[in-house]
């Protein structure tokens, strides 16, 4: 190939296909099926942590080399421009492979998503072609303290000096922003407009004075969300995304961004797993196995409705990214796919604890795959919670797929200014 | 799927309505006929008529039926049967979905099973030319009494005698026993599983009537007394006949799953219309968000029933190796939340729910009689159980 991108415009799926394949068995090593299994387990230390971010990197870049990363990104800004079936072909040869796991959300989706779709040609030449190599890995400030489900309501505030912003508040549940570069910050420009219309996004380095990052210690040890203080960050106009006090038409895009995760056409995920990690099928086996129990019926029927979930729920996923895409089915489909998701990967954590039998509560180095699920059973809720709780995928399905009425929302007129404003949580 | 009352809805009239989601021309002209067709023949009212029936449905209906392709799908061209798509077996999901969508009678899965059964075998061709014609009715004879009534068990004999096959054995429940005038049996040679085609006015065949939650979907027993036909009854017969029984057990599962799909989607259409209608304490019921989130949990069960469903079509259509599996995951997971659904929509409906009056228990019960007649939630489970098992197995083996 001439030009590094030229080959690729008219590469048919097989052939991208074989290529693919051809170059991650020489090249990507077997994932680890103990790795990933669990709910946020925490890393002996930091070193280790960033040893697997730096390896995340390194895999992004080598795939990029390869002319694997990026696959439905424009070529103008260093992708390949190929299709989703492209992307789902390299999945599928993906499955069982290592891969980047953190550079695919929320880099890739929402960040890069919300960017290719309202940043600026600018924007996109400086900072896509360095997500595709692996040099920039972005997080998304949304969340507050007092902005969870409510997220319309948050109070960092954005104020303009000249041709730059001051940004100051907090934001929360940011995946690793301890060792992420940039952010995408969803900021209020106007107090004196309705919640939804004085909101403007901005991007902007973590690392810098004004961002104090703090990580949150969650109840099982894990220290990788953190919650960032900002103090008169300063921000050039240049990197604001979308218009001023169009935040919320930013945002609705970017939370569809995040709900379809999982479907994402930016995104590489090994297929045949739930997380681009091991099958809950035999994850499951193994518990069993390891916890004395494979042979009992109860156990059977929990490892059937196990895979029965999992097979149901990537069915399901790729039956609503199908849908949207031929648009026949509405945008608010994903709800549906996120709202299954969560409850499943509840009703999942449940089934692998449940056949530890007592090891997984009292373990010790012979219980094999049946330690710690106690540990994960704390955290059961997290997949109902993160990326958004079921509660508003459940308001999203009824409203916007059935076409229900809308919740009442108090002070739909009023100024922000004026909204009451309870207790924060944190 | 209903259009919505208030009036911004980004929600399109016939949206969620298909089995399939990118169904071709042909095969959404096909679907419509059948749809048009069942609701202009079997609307409601009738179906409750046919509470009474003997049979069900009537043979009129069933030839005009047939006249539409439902009975032509599963057989090839060469054997005077055809297909609209590339697969047969995801036409035949498309009017599966009408028949849940209407709850509509008729010998439907037999049928088609049986005929491609005996289309697959190359055998019997006269027999499948009146199936195709809706002039012959077949019962496949697969499931049996306890202990024996778990999908996969089988007691029944076949036995080879000279020129002849002696059967012995009980089988039930059969659909469209009583109106049956043929009968595929399946049954045990001791080292293997053969089918064997019996007319059922064969000397030592008893075909027993029985009662069924269904309204119009007829069941019987079917005892066979040293029953003796000649050899070249037999269907198939090379030495992976327990492939070929098997994959009509998967084709069975994959037209009862779509048909399933059909009644949820008929289930929950009824009661989101229900919940705009209603009004208490002066809101519609669709404005109540304990109601609102209920019918939100009802919609993702059913696109996923709708996705395993036509990924269980997909795997069977093309013989993949993970028919097994996909269509035991479509049976244990329609099985549990299709009837969980029909309950729900009865609750929200209140009262009026419970009543013979109304129409949701027409698809309550197509639901609950799907769930059980090829193996029930648990044992797809346990099968399932055996899938993960053995392929973890490997996976350490290797």
């Amino acid at each position: 190939m001439t030009d590094e991108h030229d080959g690729a415009a008219t590469e048919t799926v097989d052939e991208f296909r074989e290529r693919a394949r051809a170059w991650i068995r020489a090249n990507l090593a077997l994932a680890d099926p103990k790795e990933d299994v669990g709910i946020l387990r925490p890393k002996l230390n930091d070193d280790a942590e960033l040893a697997e971010v730096a390896r995340d990197r390194e895999l992004q870049r080598m795939m990029f080399d390869a002319q694997l990363a990026g696959v439905c990104f424009p070529v103008e800004y260093g992708g390949l421009g190929l299709t989703p079936a492209h992307q789902r072909a390299l999945n599928e040869e993906m499955a069982g492979r290592e891969y980047p796991s953190r550079i695919q959300a929320p880099t890739m989706s929402p960040c890069a998503s919300v960017l290719l779709e309202f940043g600026t040609d600018d924007q996109k030449r400086a900072h896509i072609p360095g997500i595709l190599r692996g040099d920039e890995l972005w997080m998304q400030l949304l969340s507050e303290p007092q902005a969870g489900s409510d997220v319309a309501g948050v109070l960092t505030t954005a104020i303009r000096d000249g041709d730059e912003w001051v940004l100051n508040g907090s934001k929360v549940w940011t995946t690793g922003a301890w060792w992420s570069d940039w952010g995408l910050c969803l900021a209020r420009t106007n107090w004196d407009v309705p919640k939804h219309r004085g909101l403007t996004v901005f991007i902007f380095p973590l690392h810098q004075d004004g961002v104090d990052v703090h990580r949150i210690e969650m109840l099982n040890g894990f220290k990788d969300f953190c919650q960032e203080f900002l103090t008169d960050v300063r921000v050039p106009d240049s990197d604001r995304v979308g218009d001023v006090n169009e935040g919320w038409t930013v945002g609705t895009r970017w939370m569809f961004h995040e709900r379809m995760l999982y479907n994402s056409p930016f995104v590489t995920l090994p297929a045949g797993s739930s997380h681009g990690g091991a099958s809950k099928g035999d994850v499951n086996v193994a518990i069993a196995r390891d916890a004395g129990r494979l042979a009992d019926p109860v156990s059977r029927d929990l490892l059937g409705e196990s895979r029965c979930l999992e097979l149901v729920r990537d069915r399901l996923i790729e039956r609503v990214g199908t849908g949207i895409a031929t648009g026949k089915l509405s945008d608010a489909a994903a709800s549906v796919g996120r709202l299954f998701a969560g409850t499943a990967a509840s009703r999942q954590t449940q089934i692998s604890f449940e056949l530890t039998g007592s090891a997984g509560t009292a373990w010790d180095d012979d219980d094999g795959a049946a330690r710690e699920w106690g540990n994960d059973y704390l955290l059961r809720q997290v997949s109902e919670i993160g990326g958004g709780t079921t509660e508003m995928a459940r308001n999203g399905v009824a409203e916007r797929f059935l076409g229900m009425p809308r919740e009442q929302m108090h002070g739909r007129e009023t100024p922000f200014r004026d909204i009451p404003k309870g207790a924060s949580n944190g | 799927m209903m259009l919505s009352r208030t009036g911004n809805s980004i929600l399109v009239e016939g949206e969620g309505e298909r089995v399939l989601l990118d169904p071709t021309t042909d095969q959404a002209l096909f679907h419509d006929t059948t749809a048009q067709f069942l609701g202009e023949l079997t609307p409601p009212d009738r179906i409750r008529e046919l509470r009474d029936d003997a049979l069900g449905f009537d043979a009129d209906y069933w030839r005009r039926g047939a006249e539409l392709g439902w009975t032509s799908l599963l057989v090839p061209e060469s054997a005077g049967g055809g297909s609209i798509g590339e697969h047969g077996l995801i036409d035949l999901t498309l009017v599966a979905h009408e028949f849940g969508r209407h709850a509509a009678p008729g010998p439907l899965l037999p049928t088609n099973v049986v005929a491609a059964l005996l289309a697959a075998a190359g055998t019997a061709e006269d027999t499948v030319q009146r199936l195709l014609a809706g002039t012959s009715i077949a019962a496949w004879c697969l499931a049996e009494p306890a202990p024996c009534d778990r999908l996969g068990q089988w007691a029944s004999t076949v036995r080879f005698d000279g020129d002849d096959i002696v059967l012995n054995g009980i089988k039930r429940p059969v659909e469209a026993a009583t109106a049956a005038d043929v009968l595929l049996v399946t049954g045990t040679t001791g080292d293997r599983l053969v089918s064997v085609l019996v007319p059922a006015a064969t000397p030592g065949v008893t075909i027993t009537p029985m009662r069924s939650t269904d309204l119009t979907r007829r069941f019987g027993s079917v005892r066979l007394d040293g029953v003796r036909v000649p050899s070249t009854s037999l269907v198939g017969g090379a030495s992976d006949s327990d492939a070929d029984v098997w994959w009509g057990v998967h084709l069975a599962l994959v037209i009862t799953a779509a048909e399933s799909v059909g009644a949820m989607q008929a289930a929950l259409d009824m009661t989101v219309e229900w919940a705009f209608d209603r009004y208490a304490f002066g809101r519609p019921l669709a404005s109540y968000q304990a109601l609102k989130h209920r019918f939100a949990d009802m919609a993702s069960w059913l696109q996923g029933a709708h996705a395993i469903a036509d990924a269980a079509a997909t795997a069977v259509a093309v013989r993949s190796d993970d028919a097994g599996e996909l269509t035991s995951a479509a049976a244990a997971f329609i099985g549990q939340y299709g009837p969980e659904l029909a309950q729900d929509c009865i609750q929200i409906h209140g009262g009026i729910g419970v009543t013979f009056e109304h129409d949701l228990h027409l698809f309550l019960r197509r639901l609950v009689v799907n769930r059980s007649i090829f193996g029930s939630p648990a044992e797809h489970r346990a099968r399932l159980a055996d899938v993960v098992q053995s392929r973890a197995t490997r996976k350490v083996a290797s």
